[in-house]
This record gives structure tokens, sequence and C-alpha cells, in this order.
């Protein structure tokens, strides 16, 4: 990108052209980081809660989690709840509201392709997920979390997880009123930290609820990170594999029902 | 290259069992400024976001720089300023405005752009917080700031106090001495007559006429005086030469058309003291662009 200054920044003559491709997704990714990271109410849902939980089910034996330190079991609860936030709740909302505002549609008649727009949300999710994994990571290690495992397979269940989430994210923005989607996000959020072995265990739930249970993304996310970083176990197959159907199968459909306004 | 900027050739658009442009067909020229005209529904905004690719035609073809409006690389080179919307509302728009130009090779300075439409004082404030008017402006040079060949504006003064109007309008010009396409919709007819190299007027999703200002309006023109309601004119037209025509549209509001000179004048001035009438705001004037929608679909323009 040029930017001429005085005068000749005022000439009308057309020049037209794209900016590379990008230049284009790397300023549509600062622009959806800044406002996710100003906006109060994505900060308490994306940072506050998640520290919060964190602290307080470490510190006071609510819950009984089997044994082996309570911080152990919580960190990788808290650290899919985490990426849910950003991944879906977050999302959805914000993505909602863009629909509803024409932004989506104006953006469709800039240079910037619907990929290239995905594309950039994706890189501003990733981003905004890495701030959250260091603060939590960091309040957990002064806690006295000692995680073990592969980093590998939590990097695979964290990003397979974002896919699974923005997929599903994108369908509710993209069908719903906005209205629709914010209540309905939330309500999912709600649900998923209760029943997705986010801080009470999947153990604690009748045995005929829990295979149902162990279904969902969060429960393999957070069951998938609890199996690396606290046990220390190889490759949680089986999480990956219930996430990669909830990606594929929620992405596939918000690809071919999602209104641009 | 030779292409217009804009063709529509029997456009058709529909919605469920509505259909809101009905074979419309209508030119705009490379560097010049073509104004759509009509009142509220009359397929406007359908047509305009037809050639912006934001929805498709069910008939009739239309090609935007010589090119199929869905084509990815017309997003570079036309400029689009939606009706309403269209920026993030807790987003500044001076940032707004340089995420739009980080879109472009070689955009325009946002920050000039702001100070020229007047908004420089504004560039911190969230998009909500603008007024509706100073919302506008920061849509118009969102149009613009990429450097475009061609801009679509839909009712680019809406809701404009009289100075915004102006700095819009200037753009406007200043636009098309650049050599910028711009096709805008409106439903002010002076915007029309003042802007626009070509006007064409529509309604029902049609083209009722078109052309430029000064051929829509005719070289005739008219004496219009306003008095109480209901006066004779029956008996005024036997007076007056043969050829001429009285009208009085609104009630209280007489027009007389037809040779208006000196004789005509004294004519009507003298009937109205015969009368006992006193005639208010008396003035001889062109015919306006509302005038012919008038004529043409005997409806108001707003």
């Amino acid at each position: 990108m040029t930017m001429v200054d005085g005068t000749a920044g005022q000439d009308l003559t057309p020049a037209p052209g794209a900016a590379p491709l990008p230049a284009m997704v790397f300023a549509q990714a600062g622009a959806e980081i800044r406002a996710m990271l100003r906006n109060g109410e994505q900060l308490l849902l994306t940072m506050i809660i998640p520290v919060l939980l964190l602290v307080g089910f470490s510190a006071a034996p609510l819950v009984n989690v089997g044994g082996g330190p309570r911080i152990d079991f919580m960190t990788p609860g808290v650290l899919a709840l985490a990426v849910m936030s950003t991944a879906f709740t977050g999302q959805a909302i914000a993505t909602g509201f863009e629909r509803r505002y024409g932004v989506l549609k104006r953006l469709g008649a800039s240079p910037l392709s619907r990929s290239g727009l995905l594309l950039a949300k994706t890189l501003a999710v990733v981003a905004v997920e890495a701030v959250q994994v260091a603060v939590i990571s960091g309040v957990a290690l002064a806690l006295g979390w000692r995680p073990g495992g592969s980093p590998f397979a939590a990097l695979a269940l964290v990003l397979l997880g974002t896919a699974a989430f923005s997929g599903m994210g994108l369908l509710m923005a993209g069908t719903l009123r906005a209205e629709a989607t914010l209540a309905g996000a939330n309500l999912v959020y709600l649900l998923m930290l209760g029943c997705g072995g986010v801080v009470f265990p999947l153990a604690a739930f009748p045995d005929s609820v829990e295979p149902v249970l162990e279904l969902l993304p969060i429960s393999a996310l957070s069951g998938g990170l609890r199996a690396v970083l606290a046990d220390g176990g190889g490759t949680p197959l089986a999480a990956l594999a219930v996430l990669g159907a909830w990606a594929a199968g929620s992405l596939l459909l918000a690809s071919r029902t999602f209104r641009w306004e | 290259m030779d292409s217009p900027a804009v063709e529509i050739t029997d456009l058709v658009k529909r919605y469920g069992r509505t259909t809101a442009v009905d074979g419309l067909t209508l030119s705009a020229a490379r560097g010049a400024v073509t104004a759509i005209l009509g009142p509220n529904g009359a397929g406007k905004t359908s047509t305009v976001e037809i050639c912006e690719g934001f929805r498709r035609a069910d008939g009739g073809t239309v090609n935007v720089l010589g090119l199929d409006p869905s084509r990815p690389e017309l997003r570079a080179r036309v400029g689009v300023m939606l009706q309403a919307g269209g920026v993030p509302p807790a987003m500044r728009c001076g940032e707004w405005l340089r995420l739009m130009a980080r879109f472009h090779a070689s955009p325009l300075d946002p920050a000039a752009l702001l100070e020229r439409l007047g908004m420089t004082g504004h560039a911190r404030t969230p998009y909500r917080r603008l007024s509706g008017g100073q919302q506008q402006r920061v849509s118009l040079a969102g149009a613009v700031v990429g450097r475009p060949e061609l801009v679509f504006l839909d009712e680019p003064t809406a809701g404009l106090d009289p100075q915004a109007r102006h700095a819009c309008w200037e753009l406007v010009c200043d636009l098309r001495a650049a050599g910028v396409s711009v096709v805008l919709t409106t439903h002010h007819m002076d915007e029309a007559e003042k802007l626009s190299d070509h006007v064409v007027i529509i309604d029902h999703g049609r083209v009722v006429a078109e052309g430029t200002p000064a051929s829509l309006t005719g070289a005739e023109r008219q004496l219009r005086f306003r008095a109480r309601p209901g006066l004779a004119l029956d008996e005024l037209l036997t007076a007056l030469p043969a050829g001429s025509a009285a009208k009085e549209s609104p009630a209280g509001h007489y027009i007389i058309e037809g040779q208006v000179g000196p004789e005509l004048l004294a004519t009507v001035t003298a009937w109205c003291a015969a009368e006992g009438v006193t005639a208010d705001d008396l003035s001889i004037e062109r015919r306006t662009l509302e005038d012919v929608f008038l004529e043409l679909t005997g409806r108001e323009l707003r």
C-alpha cells in the first residue's frame, strides 16, 4: 500500500487496484483482534470467566475430581472453555451483528474476498486464543499446575476444536437473527460449560447420559486435553475424531446455509 | 474500453410475487454522472444492488465496465456506498476508513479525505455515535478511498443537512472532473438537476423518461402563482392566447403554460385584478424534473 500525502492524497483520478491478499487479510485480522480485545463483554467471556473458574474451582473443593491435584484437572477444562468462548460464542455473536449491520455486505463489495475474510477471522480467533492460553497457563502454573504429555497433541486438539466451534458459530450467525444468535450462543455456552467436562467430571453424570455427553465437542476437547496434559497420554484419537466430525459437519453446513445479508 | 460504465438491458428483478424491476434498460456513460431518479419503491436500490453484485437479476443483462457484475476483479475498480450501514458500530470511523484504504493498491489518504468531508474532528468517534449525516459521509468516503473508476452512490444525501449536502455535491463534481464515472440514486430532483449529465427517471421498475436535465425539463417556461383555491381557470383560458394551458396543482397553486411573455403576464394579472384575487409568489420558471415526473406518472416524487 502506498499512501501519498498533501494535495496528491486528494487526487481522485482513478487508480484502481487491490492490495496483495496477505496485506488485506492481515489488515482485516488486526481490525477483528482490536474489536475483540476492546469489547468488554467479550473480554468477560474469553478471559475473566475462565480465569475465575480456574482459580475458584482449584482453590475450593467444590467438586470431586478424583485423584491427583485439582489444578491438573481444572486447567485442561478451562483451556477448552476458553477456546469455545472465542471460537464459538464470541465469533457467533460478533458475526451475527456484523451481518445485521451490513458490515459483511459492505465487505463483500471490497477487494477482500469471502475466503480472505474467513481467513482473517480465523487468524484473529487463533491470535486471541494464544493470549488466552498464555494467561490461563500462567495463572495455572502459578497455582502449581505441572502439565505433561505432548504439546503437539494438545495443539492439534486446540486447532481442531477451533475449527469445530468456528463452524458451529458461523452456522448460527449465518442463519439466525442477530438477537437469536446472541441468546442461543450464550445458552449453548452455559450448557457446554455445565455438561462438557469443563469443571464437573463427566463421571458425575448418570451412566446412561455419559456416553452421549462424551460426543459433545467441548467434552472431546476438555477430555482430550486432560488425557494429554494431566495424564501424559499419547495421541487422543477418539477426541480428535469427535472434533473432526463436528468440524467437517458444521463447516460444511455453514458454507451451504450462510446468508451474508 | 469503449463499453459504457454501466449497461442494463431488459432487467427484471422479482421478490416473491412483487416485481421490483420490470424490464429496465439504461446506459451510464463513462466519466459522466448518471442519476437514477424515482420515488421510494421505484426499483432504484434493486437496480443498483444488482450492478454492485449483491443481487442476481431474474432476467435481462447487466454489464459493469464491460463485465458481469459478479466478477471479483470489479471490486477493486468499483466504489460502493450502501444506503445504510456497512460500518461496524463500535469502530472508530477513521479506523474503518484506514482499513478500507488498506484493501487497495494506491488509495487516497484517509485523513485528507475525512478533512475534505468536514469529518476531521470525528475520526476517533465510534461510528454509532455519529449523526445520520455524519455516518453518510463516512460511508461516502469509503466508496471513493480506493480511487475507483466507477462509484455507485445509493441516496448519498438522504438525511444530510444543507452544508453536508453541498460537501457531498462538491465531491461528486470533483470525481466527475477527475474522470470517475458516477451512478447515483436520488429522489431529490434538485440534486439530479444540479449534478448529473444524464437523468433516468424510473417508476414501478421501468424507465419513464431519460435525457439531460435540460432536455427533460424543456425550454418551455411557466408562470406560477399562489392564490385562494378554486379559481375559475376556464374563464382565464378564454382570455389567454390559443395553445395556453392552466391548471391548479395542488390546491391554491396555479401553473400557466404557453407563450410566457409580457402579454401573458399582463393578461393573467389583469384577470386576477378583475376577480379581486391577489397572486402571491408570482414567478416565471422553467419546468422542474418534479413537474416532468408528475406529468409522466401522475404522482408526486416524494
